[in-house]
């Protein structure tokens, strides 16, 4: 009836026990709040079935800073436990909890934080950049975030019932095989990310179409503003990549369900096969990733430095360069694997030559602050971390290309110190940047600076003390994923390395203050004009939060920085909009999508516990509300112009209200 | 024919401003047969890399039923045909042909399945199931992915047959149509490409 299912699915370890007993208690008391103040109707016709693009953003980031929590609390765990467990001693944490927090770790980290930052922001800001309404597939990109969140509830499940993946983020085969891994923790593995990739496939998909498709007039492609572009060179990435993963998971569970044989040790398979294939997307993945990141500094030290971003040309080749480049340096993940000398050299000048392209963006980075009047707001000071923690992290990559180099750093401590150089310096400190620079038009009121600055310092300086002595104890011999180590020596770094991991945790908790203090402080911080920083790009030519359908008259555009030369013609103020209006073509909200991730939700999970009938169930039911979808004809409405001059003379009132009675105008003029 | 109707509808989006307009519904289904490809793509690589993984099992020369799948072959390049006349009546408005086009390429795709459910049942029988060799299992996966995709296709076919009768030729059905006609057409060259790759070299 309920398959491998069993009471003694429920771990009896008194750290997981901890953890299932807080999170229930929490869930149990944030759902009676939200039964106390009646706001489920709210949040079902406000956020679950919402199609707005900057809705959805919002509810990508929610998500993700939750499981930066989880992801984080599993670091901490690591560094203890490490701390701990010196001179063959065992520490707090078993092997097999050990292998599991480090596997949960990373498939978190990745697929569950920086990724639905990654794409929340792309759903922020991309379509507000471009002067669009929505997205090409409303109703596809609120299908997404419910397939990732499916992924996100699978990965949490399999703390209450079972066991996660005791394989490393990208389970290994022959490791993940059935034979090494007979439970049920790589099905977790398998299903979450199966479903939730398909979720972003279909993101990557809509931001292509969308970015190509529906640009406001005159925006050619050389004028988009840089964040869309490396959201529109991320995009690509993930239509050329996320599909391998796909099939790359589907073979393994081919191999998992159905006995077949590609990754195995007998009957002729092949277990290279699947790092191969599992690089030839991973690769792309980190791109896929940092690229936006780039974007958003792009976005800040222009806005910040009160510049035009210098070198927008190569700017936008250097990101087309990193694109098609890491398509082919997949194979520097496995130098040791034994493809020999010529192929290995290959590889390793082909990941060289990536530090060109990002060198390139390194310059135009530090030649659009020269001579500029750089402003130290926290995105700004995120930016500055940024390019110097980024510039190590990029050298140490470069080492580790060098083949001969790589043998001896090859799954050392110094890989880890290398990726969390570039993941935490680029794509975190990215990300928080962005969090910072468009939280007020998400909002409309603006984060404390103090907060910010702070969680900034101890993120820069917590990663510098957490990381560096893992680059000096990888060349001790130390390796990753250490349970327990016998050399002694090595505790003292060991204990530096917590204290570092200590330090991020404030910078957490920094920000958790942060949101706190700027929404008991809202009222004092609000951004009525609409464009809080002077900044350059069309997002910031609508109110914050920007109505739901962005613009009341789609804007023209005649060059890069539209908005800029907006402001400086009608006297340095953002220009408002004016009537007559017009009736707006909206998209309806959509019930078919948080049931669709429901559904799938349940359909993965029969398929981790080898429930057949309730996957059938599920699989059903997906295919039912599918073709509800498709029958459905109502999908789209009319916002009256009478609604939309409602709105934007609200809008005009308060802006103009504000200017009176302040000196606290928009900060356009200066230089351009 | 389908670059005219993407660049005509195009032009009618930019008039209205409209969400989900028939030419970026095709273009973006454009997009989603790449990235599709590239899941084949990632089959034939595996198929290739496990080609010689035969495990003492037979190899492709031993059971491949060349005959078999020619007539399959030619089922499914006639359905492409058939399908694009359905496309022909529909540009015509006449609903009636577009209803007879689209049952007669769904009786040739069923066929072609009905001819691949007896080739995978057939070794099966034999012993020569996809877990018997890694070779069996990429062979088994690559097919059987292509089949899959058949099978989908098919019922789209029958979505499409029941929105023609109930709604039918409206902006909402045509450009359904449309993309149907280009994952239809997909799905053949890919075939050709299983045939090639596959069958025919495998028996050289």
């Amino acid at each position: 009836m309920f398959g491998k299912l069993t009471l003694e699915a429920i771990p009896t370890d008194p750290i997981i026990m901890t953890t299932i007993a807080g999170i229930v208690v929490g869930g149990l008391a944030l759902m009676a709040a939200i039964t106390y103040f009646k706001k489920w109707g709210y949040l079902w016709t406000e956020w679950i079935t919402s199609i707005d693009h900057k809705k959805l953003g919002i509810m990508y980031f929610l998500v993700a800073l939750v499981m930066l929590l989880r992801g984080f609390a599993d670091a901490i765990m690591m560094r203890s436990q490490q701390m701990m467990a010196s001179g063959g001693a065992e520490g707090f944490l078993p092997p097999s909890h050990y292998d599991q927090i480090f596997t949960a770790h990373g498939v978190i980290m990745i697929f569950f934080v920086a990724m639905p930052m990654v794409i929340g922001l792309m759903n922020l800001v991309v379509p507000l950049q471009i002067g669009a309404r929505d997205v090409a597939f409303p109703f596809l990109n609120n299908l997404s975030f419910w397939l990732f969140a499916a992924g996100v509830i699978l990965v949490n499940v399999s703390l209450f019932a079972g066991e996660f993946a005791k394989t490393g983020w990208l389970a290994y085969a022959p490791l993940s095989g059935k034979e090494y891994s007979p439970g049920v923790g790589v099905d977790y593995w398998i299903w979450a990310l199966q479903i939730s990739g398909i979720g972003t496939t279909l993101t990557g998909i809509n931001f292509f179409v969308t970015i190509i498709k529906m640009r406001t007039k005159g925006m050619s492609m050389f004028r988009m503003p840089i964040f869309t572009w490396t959201s529109l060179c991320a995009n690509v990435l993930i239509i050329a990549s996320f599909p391998i993963l796909t099939a790359t998971i589907a073979l393994l569970t081919l191999d998992r369900y159905l006995g077949m044989n590609f990754f195995t040790t007998d009957l002729g398979g092949n277990m290279m096969m699947y790092v191969n294939l599992i690089w030839a997307w991973g690769h792309p993945e980190v791109y896929i990733l940092i690229l936006p990141a780039f974007g958003v500094f792009s976005e800040v030290i222009s806005t910040f430095a009160r510049k035009r971003l210098f070198g927008y040309g190569t700017m936008v080749w250097a990101t087309i360069a990193i694109t098609i480049l890491s398509f082919i340096v997949w194979l520097h993940h496995f130098f040791t694997m034994g493809a020999g000398a010529n192929v290995n050299a290959f590889f390793g000048i082909m990941t060289m030559i990536i530090a060109i392209p990002t060198g390139v963006k390194i310059f135009n980075w530090l030649f659009t602050m020269y001579r500029g009047r750089l402003e130290f707001t926290s995105p700004v000071l995120w930016t500055l971390g940024f390019i110097i923690t980024f510039s190590l992290g990029g050298m140490t990559g470069v080492m580790l290309s060098i083949p001969a180099a790589n043998f001896v750093l090859h799954n050392s401590l110094f890989v880890i110190a290398h990726f969390h150089n570039v993941i935490i310096g680029g794509v975190v400190f990215g990300m928080l940047a962005g969090l910072t620079f468009w939280f007020p038009k998400a909002f409309g009121f603006t984060l404390n600076e103090k907060w910010g600055k702070r969680s900034f310092w101890c993120w820069l300086i917590g990663f510098y003390v957490a990381f560096t002595p893992l680059y000096v104890l990888s060349f001790f011999g130390a390796v990753r994923r250490m349970q327990s180590y016998e050399n002694g020596d090595w505790q003292p770094l060991m204990i530096v390395a917590w204290v570092g991991a200590v330090i991020i945790a404030a910078g957490i908790a920094c920000t958790l203050i942060q949101f706190y203090v700027s929404i008991r402080d809202r009222k004092q911080n609000q951004d009525v004009t609409g464009d809080p920083w002077g900044a350059r790009t069309l997002e910031w030519a609508t109110s914050s939060p920007a109505p739901f359908y962005n613009f009341a008259h789609l804007p023209e555009v005649e060059g890069v920085d539209d908005f800029w030369r907006m402001k400086e013609r009608n006297g340095g103020v953002a220009p408002l909009s004016e009537a007559p209006y017009q009736d707006i073509h909206m998209p309806k909200n959509t019930w078919e999508g948080p049931v669709l991730g429901g559904l799938s939700t349940v359909f993965g999970f029969a398929l981790v516990w080898h429930i057949w009938w309730l996957a059938i169930v599920g699989g059903i039911g997906m295919f039912a509300v599918f073709m509800a979808r498709i029958f459905r004809e109502d999908v789209d409405y009319y916002v009256p112009a009478a609604e939309v001059e409602r709105i934007e003379s609200e809008h005009r009132r308060r802006v103009e209200a504000d200017a009176s009675s302040s000196t606290h105008a928009t900060q356009a003029g200066g230089q351009a | 024919m389908s670059t005219d109707t993407l660049s005509n509808q195009d032009d009618h989006a930019h008039e209205h401003d409209h969400h989900d307009t028939s030419g970026t519904k095709l273009f973006g289904f454009w997009v989603y047969l790449m990235s599709d490809l590239v899941i084949f793509g990632s089959l034939f690589a595996t198929y290739a890399v496990l080609l010689r993984g035969t495990a003492d099992g037979p190899t492709g020369a031993e059971i491949f039923e060349l005959p078999l799948i020619l007539i399959s072959t030619f089922l499914l390049l006639v359905s492409s045909f058939t399908y694009g006349m359905a496309v022909l009546a529909m540009n015509a408005d006449r609903v009636a042909q577009v209803k007879t086009w689209l049952g007669v390429t769904f009786l040739l795709g069923a066929g072609f399945i009905g001819l691949e459910a007896y080739e995978f049942n057939h070794l099966i029988h034999l012993g020569y199931g996809p877990d018997r060799s890694a070779f069996l299992s990429a062979f088994f996966t690559l097919v059987g992915t292509h089949g899959l995709h058949v099978i989908f296709g098919l019922i789209w076919i029958l979505v499409m047959l029941i929105q023609v009768q109930t709604k039918g030729l409206t902006d909402m059905t045509r450009p359904r149509i449309m993309c149907l006609s280009l994952f239809w057409h997909f799905l053949d060259i890919v075939w050709i490409c299983v045939f090639s790759f596959v069958y025919l070299m495998g028996v050289l």
